[in-house]
């Protein structure tokens, strides 16, 4: 009998359509699994048992009565606590969202629920999404499986962590700065930014309008393409959604040809500043690819120097922006200030901003108060608006060499809990592959690359295409992973140390 | 560029309503200004003469067809709010003593 925990979201569902297992079967593996490990890996925020059984039990029925139902029916999926889900908690790892129910669900989550996937639960995240360790969440961090000393990544490191740990096939992520590709680059995993606009953001608790994505995290790259198509496709809800057909995703994971495909190497992503493992690693997967039939071209893009610089000065502004909502009035925590007799809405709302919000959130809120206001506009927010053309610029001249773009993912593996946690800028530091992707709003996915000799913890490999290319990722991705797989003789997650089971 | 004083700090986190406490704006004064030095490198980008871009997609009036759809209930809408009184938020007072 398959080891349900393990299986793909792929032969799940092929083991759900031949009538082999009943989605309620692999639901209750799964809960039974996060029963026996999320005491130690901490993936999850809130556990829906009930509704995923419910939902699996629906879709049984369904199936039984011979209603033709979608390729991933049945298959159960974890969402990150950013999504609102009607009916289920969405705090965004916040205490100013605490207990907080949404009346609704996210575009995202309603299509999951159409193709009949069970919702197991709400993932970890760092706060509102800010950080890449989950260190920042107000609930305690997520532990990634391969050492429970070191971070699983983040914002998304409890999706990330919830796949690696084989408590979910498959996870919602979402990427602001790099929170699906970096969480999936040291726990091992496979996770995909999709083009900006490509996934309705509605429902999806804004951290920075113009640069946040939502996408698929698995262990396999064609699950992440499976689940890709699931949640992409144009919204009327949602105003900067791309009214286009969405890219051959599946497809294109499923051939996995990159035959006379040209890879550009970005100089300014590899290199200094890489941990000697992670560079080694990504040096042999693009022999890899060379191998299958690509060729490889050097490209530059010099202004990728100034895009963690302008990143951070362009998220704080957009943050400072929308978490001006929460302000105790309509939802969420509200907080009367010590001391003060019929105390204003203003005062309200200052005492419950403090007591809600935890350090990196104020932070970045006050940084990008600073970066909006008058006087300093021009010389921050203005000046870093001008960097991300010049870094749009510059892909769109490397995509005219290259037909996708390849780097290392993250500059190390994972570090350990704690190690970045009072240093802001050493921790911004880990985006500075995957930030570039985010400004231009082009896609990007990272797999697995393989140990890095000094710990033998995950590398990821990131590959980036132009805007509604994201097929290409896949291609290069599902090549790249056959290759490699075949080489260790089996997925990476093989070789992860098996977690103690609590009984 | 002028550094980031206390007295600043603590006036953007009144402007960002935020009631910072003493050790809080300690701490943020000096962090800030670490972050700050890293991300004026924009300024000593090749940027005279650039368009800014504030957005990776170039859509303007978006709209959608005015038609009526389902919407919450007041119930719902009400569902989350931290008081509430005959189908309103009930809100602290919000004009000051002066």
């Amino acid at each position: 009998m398959t080891d349900l925990t393990r299986a793909t979201a792929a032969e799940l569902a092929d083991l759900l359509g031949a009538g082999s297992v009943s989605s309620r079967e692999v639901t209750r593996a799964l809960l039974d699994r996060t029963a026996a490990v999320d005491g130690a890996v901490h993936s999850y925020l809130h556990v829906d048992e009930d509704g995923a059984l419910a939902a699996a039990d629906d879709v049984d029925r369904r199936r039984t009565a011979g209603e033709s139902l979608h390729a991933l029916a049945g298959v159960p999926i974890a969402v990150k606590d950013v999504m609102a889900t009607r009916g289920l908690p969405t705090t965004c790892g916040s205490k100013i969202l605490e207990g907080w129910v949404p009346p609704y669900d996210a575009t995202l989550v309603t299509r999951l629920r159409a193709a009949g996937m069970p919702i197991l639960g709400k993932t970890n995240m760092d706060e509102f999404a800010m950080g890449s360790s989950t260190e920042h969440s107000a609930y305690g961090p997520s532990h990634n499986p391969w050492d429970l000393e070191r971070i699983p990544g983040g914002s998304g490191g409890g999706s990330s962590s919830v796949v690696a740990s084989f408590q979910a096939p498959l996870a919602i992520g979402t990427d602001t700065g790099g929170s699906i590709r970096q969480p999936a680059a040291v726990t091992g995993t496979v996770g995909t930014k999709p083009t900006y606009g490509g996934v309705s953001r509605y429902g999806l608790v804004a951290l920075a309008s113009s640069l946040d994505q939502a996408g698929p995290c698995s262990r396999t790259v064609l699950d992440s393409a499976l689940l890709h198509e699931v949640i992409a496709g144009h919204d009327p809800l949602d105003s900067t959604s791309v009214d286009a057909p969405v890219p051959p995703v599946v497809e294109a994971a499923r051939r996995a040809d990159v035959s006379g495909m040209r890879i550009g190497i970005v100089r300014e992503l590899t290199g200094e500043g890489f941990q000697a493992g992670v560079q080694a690693r990504f040096d042999e997967a693009v022999q890899h690819l060379v191998d299958a039939g690509a060729e490889v071209v050097e490209v530059s893009c010099p202004s990728f120097t100034y895009a963690l610089a302008a990143y951070y000065l362009i998220l704080p502004s957009e943050a400072s922006s929308n978490l001006a909502k929460f302000d105790a009035m309509r939802y969420g925590l509200r907080v009367q200030p010590d001391g003060v007799d019929a105390p204003s809405a203003e005062q309200v709302m200052a005492a419950t901003r403090d007591a809600g919000f935890g350090d990196e959130v104020k932070r970045r809120i006050i940084l990008g108060t600073y970066a909006l206001s008058s006087g300093y506009y021009d010389a921050y927010y203005g000046s870093a608006q001008k960097v991300r053309r010049l870094i749009a610029n510059d892909f769109a001249a490397a995509f005219e060499t290259a037909d996708v773009l390849v780097s290392p993912t993250a500059p190390t593996t994972a570090f350990r809990l704690g190690d970045k946690l009072d240093d802001p800028m050493a921790m911004y530091l880990n985006d500075i592959a995957t930030i570039p992707a985010n400004l231009a709003g082009i896609p990007g996915l990272s797999l697995p690359s393989g140990l890095a000799d000094e710990d033998g913890l995950p590398a990821g490999f990131q590959v980036l295409a132009p805007a509604m290319a994201d097929d290409r990722l896949y291609s290069v991705g599902a090549a790249l992973e056959a290759r490699l797989t075949a080489a260790w003789g089996g997925p990476i997650l093989d070789r992860a140390p098996e977690l103690e089971v609590a009984r | 560029m002028a550094d980031l004083t206390r007295a600043d700090v603590a006036h953007l986190a009144g402007l960002a309503r935020i009631d910072l406490s003493d050790a809080e704006l300690d701490k943020m004064v000096g962090e800030l200004a670490v972050i700050l030095e890293s991300v004026a490198t924009v300024q000593q980008a090749p940027i005279a003469d650039v368009e800014p871009m504030s957005h990776p997609m170039p859509l303007v009036n978006v709209t959608r067809p005015d038609v009526v759809r389902p919407s919450l209930t007041p119930d719902e809408a009400l569902s989350g709010a931290p008081e509430s009184e005959q189908q309103r938020f009930s809100v602290p007072r919000i004009l000051d003593e002066e």
